[in-house]
This record gives structure tokens, C-alpha cells and sequence, in this order.
């Protein structure tokens, strides 16, 4: 009884173990960011990361409130993969910073929150989670202390957060006002579609919409974005999307399924209003971190786009997208950070001439950039594609073909970059920058991510397997 | 024959690339990776003959299917008839005369013969396709490094070309990505499962208020690519800006995908729709012809004058789709590996003459003849080629075309048919000129006289390409030989008329 305990919790007690070992290291340790406390965490990360795909069992626990099975343990390691980026990634940020253990410390608790959400059957479960993964992150997003933008991003990401959690609860109340329970199974059994219940759903989807910056519900993310720590907005634009992405399938697919009809209303019109409004603010952007902030705004219009369509290639095709979308925008956002944590460059017109210096990079950044953008052969093409093949199931073809001019729109934007780097011409371009031994790790993960993800249809069809429709 | 090694084949030249610094290595090894793809697409040539005069009659022939992505009916399937086989033929000569011609590219030149071997990978992969998925992958993949090629390594305004060529043609690809899937969830292959097996999509009745709403999309998407009157506005900008080779790959190669994807999979898979649309094809067509010849004279710029000489010619290849008859679609496909390699041949000139008198402008030049006699006699052959002159692949391609339209009695049909053979004498008119001016008379600038003729490399290219454009002139048949089978076999679907 107490190892299948161990084992069903695998993923969250390990993040638990990892939490207290920072923080007795943290109080122990005379030296504070010593380069060997570094290597240490990442290490630990790591063999997190390959232990997250050892002894996979499926079960419950507290009569169905902890749910994990297959599909859980696979987007779990999909986190696991994108905390591990990102620690590699932030070496540069956090070597100078007076409070590494901290920010490793608040990083892991926001992932421990996620994996509770991913594997709540219960909505106190889920709502504790999901509080678990925000708190954190507005205490990041103003980890920059000595920055006043810094700490606007993390006022901002705490209202909103506090606003959309409001309004989750609002919906969570009332669902269990008129079903009389907070398991997910007994409330798909009790829903009937009745207008409070629909009422109820719709503020449930609104909180949702917050969490994932849909339009018009992202005016808080640029902002955020901008102020925060570059690593920070890598990891709000991938892992704590990915995770909330993740739950909002699950929701829509198995616990409301029956009101099938009103949120596939609610998913064409936020899935048009994001993918548009992102995409024509991405166009204007100067700042990189603002740029990329509206253009993960773009991305998720398109995931919307393939959860819409509701049958079994729909989730999958979510799941190995977002898969792709860690690769590709940890890549993108890798060397944003680097280059941010060198010379604390962001603005766009200082990638001017970036190729002549710093052709590596380049290159990375290119190739990330095109996965962004769907051009193959690289994964993004494979996911964008898929998306819009699983949104096309319906037959809705106008939500697809505004899609797809769309993904025209963000060529230009991302392309846009490209140019920048290889053709425009810079009096003072950044100067040669060195990687280092763990951004760079990072970059050959990414870089073979969205090399290999595409072409690997076992993958997809392993994903498929797992994944169930409405 | 495993047809996939035409893939592998420039994927592992663009790596081995990778590893050299040197410009001698790089290009050397670019020339022998594109040596190898001529080598094995003439191989491809004698075992395909040689398969189908042993009575093989398959539709397509060294076929294989390999299993991708299994849930959504998506498999690596390959396979190659008489078309495609042509197709091939004429990529593997623009690619290796597009890197003789580039022999001198020291800026970057890793980078650039890395992107041209990608291209050409891209290009093979697209005609080898027998599956949709695959096909728009292929076709995705020749678009981007264009932008890279053109923006780097381009002249005049570069970067504004190369974003419109680049924003053009994915928005062509958009077109095309909805038609597909549109035609993909037309299909059952029993169960309602869904498939984007060409050979099975082709054996299939897609039901028509589903073709009305999606040939238009695939036909104008690929229609895109090969310069459909009003989309063709990325050709002259996309082509003036690029380097020689990047020119020459465009015209010669990038054109034709959109030309052989406007056949084979709109036409070809929406037989119903294409008869229902086939009066505005053709409308559009004869505009671009006639237009382009026109456009053509007020140009001053080499290579613009090349550009829109080229919308004019692609015209004729969506004139003979339109026509859906065999003649007509034979002349099409005919005028595609034509205006491939004369295209090609003339830009390979007109970059010659650049790069010694660094000036494209007619009214600078002059007398070209004088100094160098090789580059000059190219450039006037390039161009008797373009005007149809007998002799050359143009008046082949444009006659069977011809041919084929005259078959309709419509007057509708008739006075397109009139006018776009009409325009031939406008074509002499721009060709001559440019000819004219340029080549013959006194020489304007008394710099030029210094300048050096062809060298070996520039020579070999152009012959390259010139052994092309004067065998299918004098001896057309072994082209229809080789094609006519399989035209044949696609009337079986485009003579499917639902409409009476």
C-alpha cells in the first residue's frame, strides 16, 4: 500500500524531495552560488526528468481526487523537459543572482502545482493546484529586485491571476451548486445543460482564458513578459501554458463533454480573436520579450483551433504540439536570454548584424523561429499541421482558412527577426557571445527536439494510443 | 530504383557541406553532390524507359509506401510516371548549371550551397510525392531558403523581395494547405476513414459541391507558385533580386512546382471542378500571357525583362491545363521542362553579363558581342528560344499547346487561343529589342572593352542547359514519348465530365 503510494505520487514527491533538499542546502551551505551548486541542481533535474519514465503506474488515490494514468505521466514529463530547459537555460541569469536557491525553489513549486492540477479528479484538488503554480510565478516574474518593471510584472501577474482565479471559483461554486459535487465524474454524470450550469461553465472558461492569455482576456501577459526575468517569461509562455493546455482538454473532453456545443461557440470566437489580435500586435513589437509574448498569444489561438475540433487526433494533436512548442520557443527564448544576460540587450533592432558575430546562435534562433512559424522540415510544421487537420474534422473551413492566412501573418513577423539577423546592417552589432557548458546542453536538446519530434510518427502515434476524444 | 536516394541525395551534400570551410572544398563538393543528382536522374531516365518497354504499365512506377503517420492516413508514398520523370530531369540540369554558375560566390558560400542543396532536395521530394501530406511538405520546404538565398546573397532591393516572395508563396501554400485538407476529409476509404493516398484519392468520386469549394483553393495555391495572373506579382521583384543561381532555380524549378501542382493534384483529383472553372483558367491565362509580353516591353532591366517574359510563358502552362484536353495538357507539361531550361539559360546569362559589367540596364550596354562572344551568343539562342523560334524546345511547347486549345470550337476558347499566339510577336518585339540593343551595335562603354569572356565553369553550364533546350527542338518526340502514356492516363480523370 505505501509503495503503490509512493509510486502513484512518483512525480510530485520527487519535486518535494528536491524542494527540501535546496532548501537545506540553501540554509547549510556557506557559500551561496558556488558553480558547483549549479551543477548539482541541474543534475538533480535531470535525473528527475529520466526517473519521471521509470515505474509508470496507472491508479487513484483519496477515492478518485489524485488521478494518474498514462496521458498524466506523459505530460508531466513533457514539464519535467521544460523545467530542465529552463534551469539549464537561466545558468547565466541566476550565476550572478543573490538568491539561486530561491529561484529554484519558487520554479519547482509552481511545476509541483502543475502536476497536481494535471492530475486532479476533483475541483478542490484542481483549484489548490492551480494556486500552487501561480503564486510562485508572480514572485518570479519580480525576481529582477532592483527593476521597476520587474516588480509591475509581478503586480500585474497577481492581479489577474487573483481576478481570473475569482472568477474560476465563481464558476467551481456554482457547478457544485447545481450538481451537488466536485468529483469530475459525478459532475459529467449530474450536468444537464441548464443555464445556470452554462453560466457556471462559462466563468469556468473565462478562468481558463485568463491562465492562458486568450484574447481579450491577455492584456496582462505582454506587460508581464516584458518585466519579468527572460527565463521566467520562457517559463510562462511554455511550461505553465503546456500545463493549463494540458487540463483545459481534459476538462472540455471528458468532464463537459455534454455541453459540447456551447463551448465549441466559445472556442471559434476566442480561437479567431487570439490568433488575430496576437499575431497583428506581434507585428508591431520592439522589444523581443513583448514580441514573443504576443506571438505564444498567436500559438495558443492555433491550439484552440485543434481542441476545437474534439476527437481523438484533436488531443493528440494538442499534446505533440505543445511538445514541439518547448522545443521551439525554449530555443527561441534561450538565446533571448543569453543575450539579455550578457549584454542586456532586448530590443529587437539590437539583433541587427547578429549573424556576422555570432553566426551559432543565429542559426539556433533561426531554426527556432521557423519551427514557430510551421516551416518545415522542422517539428513546428508537423504540429501546426496537424492543429489545423484536427480542427478541419468539424468542417468548420472558415475557422481553418483564417488559420491559415494567419499563419502568413506570423511568417512575416518571424521572418521579420530572421532578417534582422542575417541581412540588415549594424554599426555596433552584439559581440560575440559564449554559450557556456549548460545553455548549451539546453540548445543541442532543443535543437535535435525539433530536428527529430516531426519526422517521428511513433511518437504521434504513441500520444494517439493514450489520448481518447470526446 | 529506390527513388528516395533523390532525397538523400542532396540532404547529405547540404551536411557534408557543413563540414568544409575552404571555398575550393565547399565547391567541389556541391559540384559533385549535383553531378550525382544529374547522374542519378539519368539513371532514373533508362530504368524507367526500360521498365516501361517491358510492357509495365503501371501507373506509376517504382512504387513504395512506407508508413508515417498511421492515424491520419499519412504514409512516405513515392512513385514516378513519365511527368515526373521530365520534371526531375530538368531539376537535376538547372541545379547543376545553377552551381557551376555560382563557382565565384565568396560571400558565404557554405550557406548558399548548403540552401540550393536543400532547395533541390525539396524539389525532388515534391515531384516523387504520391501523397498529399508529403507533397505539401515538399513544397513548404522550397519556399524559405528562397528567402534566405534572395535576401543575403541578392542585389537592388532585396529584402523587400525577398519578404513578398517569401509572404507570396506561403500564402499560396495556405491556399493549397486548405484545399487539401478539404479534400482529405472528402475521402473514404471505407469506415469514414480518411486518406491522403493520391492513387486512392484519384480512384475516388469526390463528391462535387466539395470539389466546387476546393479545386478554386488548390488551383489558385499552386497557381501561386507558377505565376497565375493576378498572384504573380512576387516574379519580377523575386527574380531581379535573387542571385544568378537562386534566378535560375526559381524560374527553372519553383515555377514548375506550382505548375505541376495545379495537374496533378487539382486538376487531376477534381476533374469535375476543373471543367466548371476551366473558362476562367483560362481567362486568367490568356491575361497573364498577354499581359506579361506587354509588361515585358516597358522593362529596362534585364532580368525584369526575363521576369515578366516568364509570367507570359507560364501562362501557357495554366493555358494548357485549362484546355483539359491531351494534346493540350502534353504541350504543357512540354512547355514546363521548355521554359525550365531556357529560363535558366538566360538568366545564367544575363548573370554572366552582370557580374562583369555590373550593370543589368539595356541602355548601358551595348556591343556585348564584341567582347564576349560566348555569353553574347547564349543570351541570343535564350532568347530565339523564348520567341518559339523552330529548332529550339519553345516551338514545340507552344505548339502542341496551341494545338491542343485549337480543338475547342467555343468562340470563347478560339479568341484565347488567337491571342495568346498572338503574342508571340510581341515576344519577338521585347526579345529582339533587349537582343539588340544590348548585344549588337557599338559598344556603349568603353570600360567593357576590358572585360573577359565565359570561363570554363559558365561555359559548361550554358552548354549544359542548351543540349537540353535543342535536343527536345529538333528531336521533340523522346519528351512526348516519354510523357505521352502518362497524359493518357490522366485524361482517364480529367475527361470525367459531370457537366453536360
Amino acid at each position: 500500500m505505501m509503495f503503490e503510494f509512493l509510486n502513484i505520487m512518483k512525480h510530485e514527491l520527487l519535486l518535494c524531495f528536491l524542494l527540501f533538499f535546496i532548501l537545506i542546502a540553501k540554509i547549510g551551505s556557506k557559500e551561496e552560488n558556488s558553480p558547483s551548486w549549479h551543477v548539482m541542481i541541474n543534475l538533480l533535474l535531470l535525473i528527475n526528468f529520466l526517473l519521471g519514465f521509470c515505474y509508470n503506474v496507472d491508479g487513484e488515490l483519496f477515492n478518485g481526487m489524485f488521478v494518474i494514468n498514462d496521458l498524466v505521466h506523459l505530460e508531466k514529463n513533457i514539464l519535467n523537459l521544460g523545467l530542465l530547459l529552463i534551469s539549464l537555460q537561466a545558468h547565466p541569469y541566476t550565476r550572478n543572482h543573490h538568491h539561486a536557491p530561491e529561484f529554484y525553489m519558487l520554479l519547482i513549486s509552481s511545476v509541483l502545482g502543475m502536476f497536481f492540477m494535471l492530475s486532479s479528479g476533483h475541483l478542490l484538488l484542481f483549484y489548490i493546484g492551480l494556486e500552487l503554480s501561480t503564486i510562485p510565478l508572480a514572485a518570479l516574474a519580480n525576481f529582477n529586485l532592483n527593476k521597476s518593471n520587474s516588480s509591475e510584472a509581478g503586480m500585474k501577474m497577481i492581479m489577474s491571476s487573483a481576478f481570473s482565479s475569482a472568477l474560476l471559483l465563481m464558476g467551481v461554486s456554482l457547478i457544485y451548486g447545481t450538481t451537488g459535487s466536485f468529483s469530475f465524474g459525478e459532475i459529467t454524470l449530474q450536468l444537464t445543460g441548464s443555464p445556470l450550469q452554462i453560466f457556471a461553465f462559462v466563468m469556468l472558461f473565462v478562468g481558463f482564458a485568463f491562465k492562458l492569455s486568450m484574447v481579450p482576456f491577455h492584456f496582462w501577459t505582454a506587460d508581464v513578459y516584458e518585466g519579468a526575468p527572460v527565463s521566467i517569461a520562457a517559463f510562462l509562455s511554455v511550461v505553465s501554458k503546456s500545463a493549463i493546455a494540458f487540463v483545459f482538454v481534459t476538462v472540455l473532453y471528458s468532464v463537459f463533454e455534454s455541453l459540447v456545443s456551447t463551448w465549441y461557440i466559445l472556442l471559434f470566437i476566442t480561437a479567431v480573436l487570439t490568433i488575430g489580435v496576437g499575431n497583428l500586435f506581434a507585428l508591431r513589437q520592439q522589444n523581443i520579450k513583448r514580441f514573443l509574448a504576443f506571438s505564444s498569444i498567436a500559438q495558443i489561438g492555433f491550439i484552440l483551433v485543434g481542441i476545437s475540433g474534439g476527437s481523438q487526433e484533436s488531443e493528440t494533436s494538442v499534446i505533440y504540439f505543445l511538445l514541439i512548442y518547448v522545443f521551439s520557443n525554449l530555443g527561441a527564448f534561450g538565446v533571448v536570454t543569453l543575450v539579455s544576460a550578457q549584454t542586456g540587450k532586448e530590443s529587437i533592432n539590437d539583433y541587427k548584424g547578429f549573424y556576422k558575430r555570432n553566426p551559432g546562435l543565429s542559426w539556433i534562433m533561426t531554426i527556432s523561429l521557423f519551427s514557430l512559424a510551421g516551416i518545415p522540415p522542422t517539428a513546428g510544421f508537423f504540429g501546426k499541421f496537424f492543429l489545423l487537420t484536427a480542427g478541419a474534422s468539424t468542417g468548420n473551413y472558415l475557422l481553418i482558412s483564417f488559420a491559415a492566412i494567419n499563419m502568413v501573418v506570423s511568417m512575416y513577423y518571424y521572418l521579420r527577426i530572421v532578417k534582422a539577423m542575417f541581412m540588415d546592417p549594424n554599426e555596433q552589432p552584439i559581440p560575440p557571445i559564449l554559450s557556456g557548458l549548460f545553455p548549451g546542453i539546453a540548445f543541442v536538446i532543443c535543437l535535435l527536439g525539433i530536428i527529430l519530434t516531426g519526422f517521428s510518427s511513433d511518437l504521434y502515434t504513441y500520444i494517439h494510443s493514450l489520448s481518447s476524444g470526446i | 530504383m529506390n527513388l528516395h536516394i533523390l532525397i538523400i541525395a542532396p540532404v547529405i551534400t547540404a551536411i557534408a557541406l557543413l563540414f568544409f570551410k575552404e571555398l575550393k572544398q565547399i565547391r567541389f563538393v556541391a559540384l559533385a553532390g549535383s553531378t550525382l543528382q544529374l547522374i542519378l536522374s539519368f539513371i532514373l531516365l533508362s530504368t524507367f524507359c526500360a521498365e516501361r518497354a517491358s510492357g509495365n504499365t503501371a501507373a506509376m512506377l517504382f512504387y513504395s509506401s512506407v508508413s508515417w503517420f498511421a492515424p491520419l492516413g499519412i504514409a512516405f508514398t513515392t512513385g514516378v510516371d513519365g511527368i515526373s520523370v521530365s520534371m526531375i530531369l530538368l531539376s537535376a540540369f538547372v541545379v547543376l548549371a545553377g552551381v557551376l554558375v555560382s563557382w565565384k560566390m565568396e560571400k558565404m558560400s557554405r550557406e548558399f550551397f548548403f540552401l540550393l542543396m536543400f532547395l533541390s532536395a525539396g524539389a525532388y521530394g515534391f515531384f516523387i510525392s504520391l501523397d498529399l501530406f508529403t507533397l505539401f511538405f515538399f513544397l513548404e520546404i522550397a519556399v524559405i531558403p528562397k528567402f534566405l538565398l534572395i535576401g543575403v546573397w541578392g542585389s537592388g532591393r532585396k529584402e523587400y523581395s525577398a519578404m513578398k516572395l517569401a509572404l507570396m508563396l506561403m500564402a499560396g501554400s495556405a491556399f493549397v494547405l486548405v484545399g487539401l485538407l478539404g479534400l482529405y476529409f472528402n475521402t473514404d476509404i471505407g469506415n469514414g476513414v480518411h486518406t491522403f493516398d493520391f492513387l486512392s484519392i484519384a480512384k475516388q468520386q469526390i463528391n462535387l459541391e466539395a470539389q466546387l469549394i476546393f479545386f478554386p483553393l488548390a488551383f489558385i495555391g499552386f497557381g501561386i507558385f507558377g505565376a497565375l495572373f493576378p498572384f504573380h506579382t512576387w516574379v519580377p521583384d523575386g527574380h531581379s533580386s535573387a542571385p544568378t543561381a537562386a534566378s535560375m532555380f526559381l524560374a527553372g524549378i519553383s515555377m514548375k512546382l506550382g505548375g505541376y501542382g495545379c495537374l496533378r493534384v487539382a486538376t487531376y483529383l477534381m476533374p469535375e471542378a476543373a471543367h466548371v472553372y476551366a473558362p476562367y483558367i483560362i481567362l486568367l491565362a490568356t491575361i497573364a500571357i498577354i499581359y506579361g509580353a506587354f509588361a515585358t516591353m516597358m522593362q529596362t532591366d534585364l532580368k525584369y525583362i526575363n521576369a515578366y517574359s516568364s509570367v507570359s510563358h507560364c501562362g501557357f502552362v495554366l493555358l494548357g491545363i485549362g484546355m483539359l484536353n491531351e494534346t493540350a495538357i502534353a504541350g504543357a507539361v512540354m512547355q514546363m521542362i521548355s521554359h525550365g531550361l531556357m529560363t535558366a539559360l538566360f538568366f545564367a546569362a544575363i548573370g554572366m553579363i552582370y557580374e562583369r559589367t555590373h550593370t543589368r540596364m539595356v541602355s548601358q550596354l551595348g556591343g556585348l558581342l564584341k567582347v564576349m562572344p560566348f555569353i553574347s551568343s547564349i543570351f541570343i539562342i535564350a532568347g530565339l528560344c523564348s520567341l518559339g523560334l523552330p529548332g529550339f524546345s519553345g516551338f514545340v511547347a507552344e505548339m502542341t499547346v496551341f494545338m491542343g486549345a485549337w480543338q475547342h470550337q467555343e468562340t470563347m476558347y478560339r479568341l484565347a487561343t488567337i491571342l495568346s499566339c498572338a503574342s508571340i510577336v510581341v515576344t519577338a518585339v521585347y526579345i529582339l529589342r533587349a537582343a539588340g540593343k544590348s548585344i549588337m551595335g557599338p559598344i556603349v562603354n568603353k570600360e567593357h572593352l576590358s572585360l573577359g569572356d565565359a570561363t570554363w565553369n559558365e561555359k559548361t553550364a550554358a552548354v549544359l542547359l542548351l543540349s537540353g533546350i535543342v535536343v527536345i527542338g529538333i528531336a521533340p518526340f523522346w519528351l512526348q514519348d516519354l510523357i505521352h502514356a502518362d497524359v493518357n492516363g490522366l485524361m482517364v480523370n480529367i475527361g470525367r465530365n459531370l457537366i453536360p
